[in-house]
């Protein structure tokens, strides 16, 4: 949505995630959250949505190993999520307008 | 896999140009599957240690004296070498390892009921002569192997399988300061205190971690990490508040910092 | 050759130093503590390591670091002090560990604790009873090959008069042949090679390499285990092949019974004596044969009847096995007590010879 700064993203093993939650408070801007569905193994994993600044607060803190964290090279200043994929809607309304 | 307008998706690395900064699994890890409880913080230790041992190029060097608690999983996970030693017995094995491979960086892994409890002997002679070894001791206040039992270092007021009510000085008397006896010594380099109940902790114990094997290592004495860890599961806690617990009840008995550090 | 006036103790760390013993530690507790003494004498002069451990428990735990890591390390101890040791003792067992534990016991009360042993799960400890220095000084250095032949702790039952007894001896070293590399001992430099070494009771072995678990790898200790006593027993037999009544005792009571059929052998009495050396594995086939033309066997050994149980199981009921020792030890509780001389053995056994019906 307009206004959030996307940094980075990161890529989660919710397979491995055993549903501590340790993440979402660890996450500094606030962009995880646990999901309803559960894996496999029973366990509700984390979700995350734009604004991730990677920070690697949550790979920091989380006990099973889920996550990498990525740094783009660009940061996405006014971004939407078009079916799941952050989309910088600046350069799409420029090649629109091109 | 949740595909809609609000959440991203993390099953791939993204397409868009990035940089990794960060692996999921650590150096010299082979594996992240392990047994450990939802919201444990050992496994968080073990990424540091890891970590740690591959900065300071110390990955062929290295020996790992592990003691008996749930952090033994570590020996399935990591690439060096291991013994798996008998409760409380790892700073004398690691001793008797360490004074025949005096060019290895040897360190000891235990618990704080191998450490308190058992092995407080051990621990307390080792840093009396100043073995030149580092002990990390992940202290969760619990036998949490076994169940969940209290040990020596179970904080007053602690509830655990075997202090039901809480931990009470008249019946259970009071915890052990490890740390603080082994700061005490002159053959000792250096103790400090960490947590990885939160990133910031996280941070900072790597660096005591770090500091730790530096100075074991140069040969400049003992040298003692102790991390907080949580144990959600022996605590009767949901795993969010584990890292409360630390905070709250855990680093009033048990303050974060350097203990002791000798001069250069 | 150049044989010197020594003292048992010391004899016995010579031999161990010219064995490759390079770390030592142990509590003093006599009559072990003269060969710590010898041993905190002698290893500085080797670039060994020898450490005055604060306890018992550590004693043994800083030998099985140090046998762990590669070196040919060694402790020792008796009584109470080898009941603290126990727990380690087998953990070398099961982790496949190799150490000599130098057991300087208070007499002969000790051979159920050394030949049983008190730790936990399936394991054995070889056990050599020198009966004197001379063969103590052997014994030592045949205990460090077997330590590293098997990857396992091994013990001596010294005791006393071993550990105190003055003899001329020479100390040489000798050669029991070689011995595979210890490539699976740490020293780090495995690390991040995916192979990295590990030394577990468990024997889980990584993620990526597993191991055989406690199941498989118990079994592989026990077999171990049956096959040293398949190969390893020891023993000496003097005078039985035509005996009527065979003596058994083990240790620095074996030449006193040797005396005592020599002088009976010269009263007419057919007697022999049979001295286990691996007290385990126990020469039990080697006793049924040496006692096959006998109809009595006598047991001698200072204690309330330990040995007399592994004699029992040997000759299998075929002839009839009575003990002609007891418990005897000095004011001190340390040193051997006053059964042991050869006229009291002696008499002992005239009496069993006449006490016993045959047929």
């Amino acid at each position: 949505m307009s206004g959030s700064v996307t940094r980075g993203t990161v890529v989660i093993d919710t397979d491995r995630c055993k549903g501590c939650e340790l993440c979402i408070a660890a996450c500094r801007p606030g962009v995880l959250s646990m999901s309803v569905e559960t894996n496999e193994t029973g366990y509700r994993f984390p979700l995350l949505t734009e604004g991730c600044t990677a920070c690697r607060a949550c790979r920091d803190v989380c006990p099973d190993y889920c996550f990498e964290v990525f740094k783009y090279d660009t940061p996405i200043v006014d971004g939407a999520i078009v079916d799941g994929v952050i989309v910088d809607t600046q350069v799409v309304d420029a090649g629109a307008a091109s | 896999m949740t595909v809609d307008s609000v959440t991203l998706a993390t099953d791939t690395a993204p397409t868009r140009p990035a940089k990794k900064v960060a692996a999921a699994l650590a150096p010299l890890q082979l594996s992240g599957e392990h047994h450990l409880c939802p919201g444990c913080g050992h496994p968080v230790a073990w990424r540091l240690l890891l970590e740690v041992i591959s900065e300071l190029d110390l990955a062929q060097r290295v020996i790992g004296v592990v003691g008996h608690g749930c952090y033994t999983n570590i020996v399935q996970l990591a690439d060096i070498d291991f013994l798996q030693c008998l409760h409380g017995r790892a700073p004398a094995v690691a001793t008797g390892v360490k004074r025949v491979q005096p060019q290895a960086a040897v360190f000891t892994l235990q618990g704080d009921g191998d450490v308190a409890s058992e092995g407080l002997a051990e621990v307390l002679h080792a840093a009396a002569r100043g073995e030149r070894i580092t002990t990390i001791m992940l202290n969760n206040g619990v036998f949490g192997d076994t169940g969940g039992q209290m040990t020596a270092a179970s904080v007053v007021g602690q509830r655990t399988k075997t202090s039901l009510d809480g931990r009470t000085p008249d019946a259970h008397g009071y915890p052990v300061p490890v740390a603080e006896l082994i700061a005490s010594m002159p053959g000792v380099a250096y103790v400090a205190r960490g947590a990885v109940n939160n990133a910031g902790s996280v941070a900072k114990t790597k660096r005591y971690l770090k500091r730790a094997f530096e100075l074991s290592t140069e040969g400049a004495g003992y040298t003692f990490v102790e991390v907080l860890t949580m144990c959600p599961t022996g605590w009767f806690l949901p795993t969010a508040d584990g890292p409360d617990y630390i905070s709250d009840t855990f680093e009033t008995t048990y303050p974060l910092g350097v203990l002791k550090q000798a001069a250069e | 050759m150049t044989a010197r006036l020594l003292q048992g103790s010391d004899a016995v760390a010579q031999s161990a130093i010219a064995a490759g013993c390079r770390f030592f530690t142990g509590y003093p507790m006599l009559p072990f503590t003269d060969l710590l003494e010898s041993m905190a004498r002698r290893m500085p002069g080797v670039d060994g390591v020898c450490m005055n451990a604060e306890t018992e428990i550590e004693a043994i735990n800083m030998t099985l670091g140090a046998g762990a890591a590669g070196a040919r390390a060694a402790t020792g101890s008796c009584g109470q002090g080898i009941a603290l040791m126990q727990e380690a003792i087998a953990e070398a067992a099961l982790n496949e560990v190799p150490f000599v534990v130098f057991n300087m016991a208070r007499g002969q009360q000790d051979y159920f604790q050394a030949t049983r042993g008190g730790g936990w799960g399936d394991y054995r400890t070889l056990c050599l009873a020198p009966k004197d220095v001379i063969e103590a000084v052997e014994h030592t250095q045949l205990l460090f090959h077997l330590a590293d032949k098997y990857r396992s702790p091994v013990m001596m039952y010294g005791d006393y008069l071993i550990a105190h007894t003055y003899v001329s001896v020479d100390v040489v070293k000798r050669d029991y042949g070689p011995l595979p590399a210890k490539d699976w001992a740490l020293d780090g430099t495995a690390g991040g090679s995916g192979h990295a070494r590990q030394i577990w009771t468990w024997a889980m072995g990584t993620a990526t390499n597993p191991g055989l678990g406690p199941d498989l790898h118990w079994q592989h200790i026990a077999d171990k285990f049956e096959e040293m006593a398949r190969v390893e027993q020891r023993w000496e037999s003097n005078s039985c092949e035509d005996a009527d009544t065979v003596i058994v005792s083990f240790g620095t009571s074996g030449p006193f019974v040797d005396q005592v059929v020599e002088d009976l052998r010269a009263d007419g009495l057919r007697v022999g004596a049979f001295r286990p050396i691996t007290l385990w594995p126990f020469p039990e086939a080697a006793l049924a044969e040496a006692t096959a033309a006998a109809s009595r066997v006598l047991v001698f050994e200072v204690n309330a009847g330990q040995m007399i149980d592994d004699v029992r199981l040997s000759v299998g009921g075929r002839v009839p096995v009575a003990p002609v020792g007891r418990v005897s030890i000095d004011f001190s509780g340390m040193r051997q007590g006053e059964i042991l001389t050869v006229p009291w053995i002696r008499d002992r056994v005239r009496k069993a010879i006449g006490e016993v019906r045959v047929s």
